[in-house]
């Protein structure tokens, strides 16, 4: 099984005419099983296609055309027209809104976010790269081309969640050259507000009889991992966890921003060693180098079983 | 300006006389290695080494008269 | 995007909120004339973005415009934190009855602005809230439904304040929430907020961070501040290599190619994107090596770009040789960074095989990449190669070759 996304998921994307909206369209076609894309949306466009995939003014419009509620999209529309796009999937009934833009500023992102809680719906992202199911679909341009997304994914019992679109791939591909495949890989995006978090994703996983560890990649700034070693800590939770935490050397630089938006170390509680020490005390582990990591987890899913 | 050091691009009659094709050319080439001049197609030489090898060039003329060619690996060139 | 005091006071005015009677000077002669204007005690607080100005000697008492003159003409020369003063606030000084602290913060769990609110004013608020949290009341708020009166009200309520005061501090912190949501803070915050004798309430310093991704939409307001595109407002001024490298990446706007920060190091680092430059970074330093600089390069730049950065990363003076790294990439393309950095050798009179101490990049084309890299005899790495590996391959070569120089 998987998480948030299987073969039968349905979606759209908007924004679908911009050069890298196409080739995304053309790498989700193209992956596993093949994504079902049953629209694209860019203003002004009615009536043409991308790759096979007809383009509509609107998204109600495109659910008209597809005839049953849609249940995503992939938003890839510039920054100051992204709220107004995520609106207008949420109201028209999608359920899973992948947000692959970036320098969003928050207030815009919390008002998404707050829109999706009313409206029963998730956000992933912004500024990620979207979601995998290893050989089935992929939701976004994580892993890029079919074939190099091939290359870096296989199935298996490992849940991915990670701060870096990359380096979801970069930690992906080293398990699966160690023989351990992915339940689902999701990358949730590096901005200081963001969707869905580690701790808001594990459940999911929890419940997904796939899945038999989680493999994290966190970075300083901001309480997400704070969030989760205390998530784990009340619930109990059934999967072991090995984290991989970078921009260690960012605690000697208080107040400036290295990588992504949410990376800066603003006070002493989203400093990277106060935050391995947290995850520690849950009981995660943190590895060293990447390439310890399937060790890491083949040790606990042993263990575990 | 430097001289490309990974790619040219040669361009045969009758391609290389023709205005139309030159304005196509023009068009089709993400990286704008190629632009319409009075007496035909000419090569922008300081963009040669952005081509991304998308042969969208050669698929937009009569086969053979274009062809983008590897500097890097002799004799190894991409031709309709 | 932090702003001076001066600027965030007008902020808080802007939104209705009182204020002491004020103005900024970056003249002793400007300092005369305000205090003899305000005609009455004064405090003179140098204008800096770092913290620690009241224990770097930074604020002054006078009583006098004389007295005044005098402390402006020491302020305005003492640099603090590393930062010579933009200029001086002159401020009136007001008979405080009471300090409060009223501020408005993002919680990235939950989702939302924050209300934070203390009776314990004019001291560091983490440290009440660590010490004495019974006296900072907080509440989150919607940026949904529009902000309503009652919400800061029970706020300020729950630290059992009641009276004229609450009357007088409600409205305050709905403006500042107001503001907050309306300005794209990241960080508002009035502190002290004061109580003065005559129980009016008013703002004696303010604290306001803007977020950098809305500065386009906040233009208007910039304007009205006076506050230029060209100003970073970073924790500390770009170095002119910093800047060089903002150059390389405007050039286009294909990709990225930049985002440089000055290390004084000798191995040149031309790395990236996010999480594969942070987890570089660290995996050079674990290995005992020194970067030069910390880069990011992503999103499928084009050569000229890789080309000017690698360039710009050769040229620093000290930099012996330069790693070339970065994570699995699926968008940006391994040929065209391959093309980029040989390009830079070269264009500076530079054998690639001797300067490029290791390429580790796999992704989309690598096998158009490896080619152009073996031709120029260019040591690289595929996946199998992981990205500590890389790096500590690249520490090896540096410092083997600085043993073979000092032989
Ligand atoms: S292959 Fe593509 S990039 Fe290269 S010259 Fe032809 S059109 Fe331009």
């Amino acid at each position: 099984m998987s998480i948030l996304i299987d073969e039968r998921t349905t979606f759209i994307v908007q924004g679908i005419t911009g050069r890298e909206a196409v080739n995304l369209t053309r790498e989700c076609l193209d992956y596993g099983k093949g994504a079902k894309i049953v629209g694209g949306v860019t203003p002004g466009r009615l009536g043409r296609d991308v790759h096979g995939v007809p383009v509509f003014d609107t998204v109600a419009q495109a659910v008209a055309h597809h005839g049953a509620a849609i249940d995503g999209s992939v938003v890839t529309v510039p920054p100051a027209f992204t709220k107004d796009a995520v609106f207008e999937a949420l109201e028209n009934g999608v359920k899973l809104v992948v947000i692959v833009t970036e320098r969003i500023p928050r207030g815009d992102v919390a008002q998404m976010v707050e829109l999706a809680g009313d409206r029963g719906a998730r956000i992933i992202g912004p500024n990620c790269l979207g979601i995998i199911v290893p050989d089935v679909i992929k939701m976004g341009g994580i892993g890029g081309p079919a074939k190099d997304a091939a290359k870096s994914y296989s199935s298996g019992p490992v849940g991915v969640i990670s701060r870096s679109g990359g380096m979801t791939t970069e930690m992906s591909s080293t398990l699966t050259a160690a023989g351990l495949g992915q339940s689902t890989a999701v990358s949730i995006g590096g901005d200081a507000i963001i969707g869905s978090s580690y701790a808001e994703l594990l459940p999911l996983f929890e419940a997904d009889s796939q899945t038999e560890a989680i493999v994290i990649y966190t970075e300083p700034g901001g309480r997400m991992e704070a969030e989760l070693a205390r998530y784990v800590l009340d619930s109990g939770s059934r999967l072991p966890i090995v984290a991989f935490m970078a921009g260690r050397f960012m605690d000697e630089m208080p107040g400036m921003s290295f990588g992504h938006a949410g990376t800066i170390v603003e006070g002493k509680e989203d400093t990277a060693s106060e935050k391995i020490a947290r995850l520690a005390e849950a009981g995660i582990v943190v590895a060293e180098e990447i390439s310890q990591i399937p060790e890491l987890v083949r040790g606990r899913i042993a263990t575990t079983v | 300006m430097s001289e490309a050091l990974f790619i040219d691009v040669r361009v045969d009659e009758p391609t290389s006389g023709d205005p139309g094709l030159a304005a196509k050319l023009e068009e089709v080439c993400p990286v704008d290695i190629f632009r319409a001049g009075p007496e035909g197609v000419e090569i922008v030489r300081e963009n040669l080494d952005e081509c991304v090898l998308c042969e969208l060039c050669i698929n937009a003329v009569p086969a053979g008269t274009i062809r983008v060619i590897k500097l890097y690996a002799p004799g190894e060139e991409l031709r309709a | 995007m932090r702003f001076f005091e001066y600027e965030s006071r007008a902020i808080v005015a802007k939104a209705g909120i009182p204020v002491t009677r004020h103005g900024f000077a970056t003249t002793v002669a400007e300092v005369s004339e305000l205090a003899e204007q305000i005609a009455g005690p004064v405090v003179i607080k140098s204008q800096v973005l770092s913290g620690g100005r009241m224990k770097a000697g930074g604020v002054q008492f006078a009583d006098t415009p004389a007295e005044a003159a005098g402390h402006a003409e020491q302020v305005l020369k003492l640099e603090i934190g590393g930062q010579m003063p933009r200029g001086v606030l002159v401020d009136s000084r007001a008979a405080v009855r009471h300090e409060y602290y009223a501020g408005v913060v993002w919680d990235g769990i939950r989702k939302l602005p924050v209300m934070l609110f203390s009776d314990m004013g004019g001291i560091d608020i983490e440290e009440v809230a660590e010490q004495q949290p019974e006296h900072v009341a907080r509440a989150h708020f919607s940026t949904l439904r529009p902000f309503s009166e009652w919400q800061a009200k029970q706020v300020i309520a729950s630290l059992g304040i009641s009276g004229t005061v609450l009357g007088r501090l409600t409205p305050i912190l709905t403006r500042l929430a107001r503001l907050f949501l309306a300005y794209d803070m990241t960080l508002a915050e009035i502190n002290p907020l004061g109580e003065l004798e005559d129980g009016s309430v008013v703002a004696l310093d303010a604290h306001m961070d803007m977020e950098n991704e809305a500065r386009p939409r906040q233009r208007e307001l910039l304007q009205e501040l006076g506050v230029g595109d060209e100003e970073t407002r970073q924790a500390r001024e770009p170095t002119p290599f910093e800047l060089a490298g903002e150059e390389v990446d405007a050039q286009d706007h294909r990709g990225v190619a930049g985002n440089v920060t000055e290390f004084d190091g000798n191995l040149g680092l031309v790395i990236g994107a996010g999480g594969g430059s942070l987890t570089l970074f660290d995996a050079v330093r674990a290995h005992g090596g020194n970067p030069a600089n910390y880069c990011e390069i992503g999103g499928n730049p084009s050569v000229r770009k890789a080309c000017g950065l690698a360039k710009l990363v050769l040229g620093k003076p000290g930099v012996d040789k330069i790693a070339v790294m970065m994570s699995i990439v699926s968008n940006t393309r391994v040929d065209i960074v391959a093309r980029g950095v040989i390009k830079a050798c070269l264009e500076l009179g530079l054998d690639p095989a001797e300067k490029i101490a290791i390429f580790r990049i796999p992704g989309a084309w690598e096998e158009e990449g490896f080619k152009i890299l073996e031709r120029y005899g260019v040591e690289y790495a595929d996946r199998s190669v992981s990205l500590h590996e890389a790096a500590r391959r690249a520490v090896e070569k540096i410092q083997g070759g600085e043993l073979a120089g000092a032989r």
